[in-house]
């Protein structure tokens, strides 16, 4: 019998239409503004803060739609976005300062769909606004930070084992080491070999002296790298929790690249500055006993020392030796001192740290420390039409107090610039110093408005576009037009079932994907229609005309669709972002258009014209 | 409703010189404006600074430049976008200072020359090194598209129909970045995704035409490649413009209805649907037939055994 399907194929189509309305359903519910909190260390928030929070709220007479626990983390959903902030000003400061309170859009999806893993589709930061970052690390800089540990472990090593050298210095890329004769060098060179086994020795020639040069070798190098880059993430990841942003994206991009987004986050220049800062601390004993105005006037410091600056550019002489920097630091909190009520950054040290400092102050009582804020600041210049990459690092002294006492595991700093110049302070030092400075090399922020507008944009273009097709789809084809309409409709559903089941990112130009697709979907239908009226004309009957249209129109229409998907795989590899977002849309109303236009409208007329006598068609 | 309603027979294959014509000109202009002017690159590629704000109250661009240009960025483009109310700032790659915090100068100049805060729509910076790296690859994904498309048409048809495809969608794609380049319109990553999915519209166009020929030569036992071609492309002409009206109206809805972002987008893809459109008609199938496609070529390979497995 001709022009019928077998049941199964009926069941799958059925299964298929039944798996896309389910899957996208969510999409119909709207999101809720809420607000979500987790605690600063880590842990889950539990039932007392649950009640805590919901005590506050209650008392402030602020009313909420639920609250909800997952992942460790509180979900309280709010009825509209101005009693969401309300209660994210009220519980910032019920709470206190362990605790992050983030505003978010949760999904109102109900629970039975929830349970299937049913969700709405994964907006982009174009459509929900938000801040995309691109950072490159400077892994110059974290080369020459290893180099610098090898310096000191290389002299230390030789004096130890007492060789005696000129010097050790780090070059470019490797580390330079003199010695007075050939013995020396022999000696330095196996007992490094030995020991050392991640340095590559040479003996540069011609120079007429006693060197070894050391560098890095590969393995060590490749180690270096994703060392920088890992433990940069790590630290990225520390800051953006601290920051209270929900649903963050870090993820590494190529070797040294990495990629941060951060939706729904409004005070970009803060984000930035947290994101991007690279300050830490480090503690210095003060030189009390040379000259500063001697040093300064000469620009040369006496063995041992340095010249620093404050913020107000007068010079400081500091002890060179590093007595603890912020990596020693385990937990930083930033207040007003009691006494002065300036801001100051209350630390707390590990075991290493505090014995070092506790060693060093009750050596010291009656002389002065100082602090100073080290910050490394990358930028990109073009240099003749040449991208040319410079770290500068600015160096102040914030602080210089005089040693009282034995300073123990806890100790408060004063000397900055605002109480949010602390709370920042205090943040980076929480979250751990970057392992090697970066750069922003791509900022792309969309403020929560024009997020919005795009999304109400890019809706009504697919709906009037897609209007549009079905009604010209339908006068020109009639009742076979009709049944394309169908189809085209139950493929968006497809699509954006697809969509939201693989939560790919859906963008604006991933919307123009979706418009472009109704457009070209129904081009398979046209195919098909058109074989099938020339059939009729050619003198066939009904029924062989519709077997025959779907028949020979077949292999035109993969052809047809195979070569546009080709250029969306080719669009997808290449693609960043926002266009890889079209390229994820074409490809699925791609294929799932050769589906629907062909099986879905098969379906249809078989059901409707399938095995009868008909004398004429409706096309 | 039909557009034709028999069959057609329009001679297009007889016009083909008078069309190949046309398709020389335009894309000797596309191929001088292109290597003269080149396109005018948005931001992804050249890299720099753009801003995107909302003033409270409608604003005039010659105050907005002058704060600017003391705020040390001479060299600030501006313009309003839509209303009077909305101003787009874009900063050149500065020698100096071109990096992140660049917006946040901007931004804060702005605000201090209109004495109250301003809504801050949109940022994009791009660094000098990543617009270079994605000019570069889009330039190579523009490339695999092609290079995957001719392959995959050289597995599914003769040569010379293949190299006729290929022809016509490079002919679509240099039309397009030359009408970009003729008309100075921004050129930035949405409008370079635009041009590689009209490479694969229009060569979808075509191979629906090429389908019927090669249907066509081993069904009509008469007339010469001539007649062959024009009865395919009569054949198939209703439906390529069905289809192609169909994706323009879709096209143009996104031009109007969907927003700024979108805008460079839509007006790739609807100049791309327009000549692929031509290009399937006029350009593929002369293209194929100059190339001396016949009869022969498109027979199905007869296999020489079959008459021998038959035999008991």
């Amino acid at each position: 019998m001709i022009n019928q399907y077998p049941l199964w194929k009926y069941l799958l189509i059925l299964g298929v239409l039944l798996f896309g309305i389910v899957y996208a359903l969510p999409n119909l519910y709207g999101q809720d503004p809420a607000v979500q909190i987790s605690s600063t260390g880590g842990e889950p928030v539990g039932a007392p803060i649950r009640d805590k929070a919901v005590a506050a709220l209650e008392k402030a007479d602020i009313r909420y739609k639920s609250v909800t626990e997952h992942d460790g983390r509180l979900l309280i959903r709010f009825h509209n976005p101005e009693v969401q902030l309300r209660g994210r000003d009220l519980l910032e400061v019920a709470l206190g300062g362990n605790y992050v309170v983030a505003l978010n859009l949760a999904a109102s999806t109900p629970g039975g769909l929830r349970a299937i893993n049913a969700r709405p589709m994964y907006l982009g930061l174009d459509l929900r606004g938000g801040v995309h970052f691109l950072m490159a690390v400077d892994m110059r800089a974290a080369l020459q930070q290893a180099l610098g540990r090898d310096v000191g472990d290389l002299r230390n090593l030789l004096r130890d084992k007492r060789i005696r050298y000129r010097d050790v210095s780090r070059g470019k890329g490797a580390i330079r080491m003199r010695f007075r004769n050939a013995r020396d060098l022999d000696r330095a060179r196996s007992l490094i070999h030995g020991k050392n086994r991640d340095l590559v020795l040479s003996t540069p020639s011609g120079q007429g002296e006693f060197a070894l040069r050391a560098a890095l070798s590969p393995q060590e190098l490749t180690k270096i790298r994703d060392f920088a880059v890992q433990q940069n993430i790590t630290t990225l990841r520390n800051r953006i929790n601290e920051l209270g942003v929900t649903e963050p994206i870090i993820q590494q991009q190529g070797k040294d690249r990495i990629v941060v987004e951060l939706p729904g986050v409004q005070d970009t220049a803060r984000a930035k500055e947290i994101i991007g800062a690279t300050a830490t601390l480090e503690f210095h004993l003060v030189d009390e006993e040379h000259s500063v105005e001697d040093a300064a006037a000469t620009g040369h410091a006496p063995v041992g020392d340095r010249i620093y600056y404050d913020r107000q550019h007068r010079p400081i002489l500091l002890k060179r030796r590093v007595i603890i920097t912020g990596n020693q630091v385990t937990n930083a909190a930033s207040g007003l001192d009691q006494q002065s009520g300036q801001a100051a950054v209350f630390i707390t040290l590990n075991g290493r740290g505090a014995r070092t400092m506790e060693n060093t102050t009750a050596k010291n009582v009656g002389r002065s420390m100082a602090v100073v804020f080290i910050e490394n600041k990358v930028a990109t210049h073009m240099v003749h039409g040449k991208p040319v990459r410079v770290t500068r690092r600015v160096e102040s002294v914030i602080n210089v107090a005089v040693i009282r006492g034995r300073f123990g595991k806890r100790f408060q700093i004063t000397g900055l610039e605002s109480t949010q110049g602390a709370r920042n302070l205090a943040l980076l030092l929480r979250a751990g110093a970057l392992a090697a400075p970066m750069e922003i090399i791509e900022e792309r922020t969309i403020g929560p408005s024009l997020g919005q507008e795009n999304i109400h944009q890019g809706f009504e273009a697919v709906v009037v576009g897609f209007v549009v097709v079905l009604l010209f789809m339908a006068a020109y084809y009639r009742a076979f037009g009709l049944m394309a309409d169908l189809a085209l409709f139950f493929n968006l559903v497809l699509v954006v079932a697809l969509l939201s089941l693989l939560q790919a990112t859906l963008t604006m130009p991933g919307i123009a994907g979706i418009v472009l697709t109704v457009g070209m979907a129904v081009d398979a239908n046209v195919l098909i229609y058109e074989r099938i009226r020339e059939e009729l004309r050619n003198g066939n009957t009904p029924q062989a005309s519709i077997h025959a249209g779907y028949e020979k129109a077949f292999s035109t229409i993969a052809d047809a669709n195979i070569t546009t998907l080709i250029a969306a795989v080719v669009l997808f590899s290449f693609g960043t972002g926002p266009v890889k977002g079209f390229a994820v849309t074409l490809s699925l109303g791609i294929l799932t258009s050769m589906f629907t236009a062909i099986m879905g409208t098969r379906a249809i007329t078989n059901l409707l014209y399938g095995g009868r006598r008909i004398k004429r068609l409706s096309i | 409703m039909e557009f034709f309603r028999s069959t057609l027979h329009i001679d297009f294959m007889g016009k083909r010189v008078w069309m190949a014509g046309f398709s020389v000109v335009t894309i000797l202009i596309s191929l001088v404006s292109l290597s003269t002017h080149g396109l005018n690159l948005g931001l992804d590629f050249t890299g720099g600074t753009l801003l995107e704000v909302e003033y409270p109250r409608a604003v005039g661009l010659p105050g907005v430049r002058q704060t600017l240009a003391k705020a040390g960025f001479p060299e600030a483009v501006v313009q309003h976008l839509g209303t009077a109310r909305d101003v787009l700032v874009r900063v050149p790659p500065h020698g100096k200072e071109s990096s992140a915090d660049l917006s946040g100068h901007v931004l804060a100049a702005l605000e201090k020359h209109a004495g109250s805060k301003l809504d801050l729509k949109r940022v994009e910076f791009v660094g000098p090194q990543v617009g270079a790296e994605l000019a570069e690859k889009g330039g190579l994904a523009l490339l695999y598209a092609l290079l995957g498309i001719l392959a995959y048409v050289a597995l599914r048809f003769e040569w010379r129909l293949s190299l006729g495809a290929v022809l016509a969608t490079v002919h679509d794609t240099i039309f397009t970045l030359g009408f970009f380049s003729v008309f100075r319109i921004q050129f930035d990553l949405t409008v370079l995704a635009a041009v590689l999915a009209v490479i694969g519209y229009s060569l979808n166009d075509t191979i629906v035409v090429f389908d019927r020929i090669r249907e066509n030569f081993r069904r009509m036992r008469k007339g010469g490649t001539h007649e062959v071609m024009n009865s395919a492309i009569n054949q198939t002409l209703s439906r390529t413009i069905m289809t192609s009206l169909l994706t323009m109206l879709v096209v143009v809805t996104l031009f109007f209805l969907g927003g700024e972002i979108v805008r460079g987008f839509s007006i790739a893809l609807i100049v791309g649907i327009c000549i692929g459109t031509f290009s399937s008609i006029y350009v593929a199938s002369p293209l194929a037939m100059w190339l001396g496609v016949s009869r022969a070529d498109l027979m199905p390979v007869r296999k020489e055994m079959t008459e021998a497995d038959r035999r008991p």
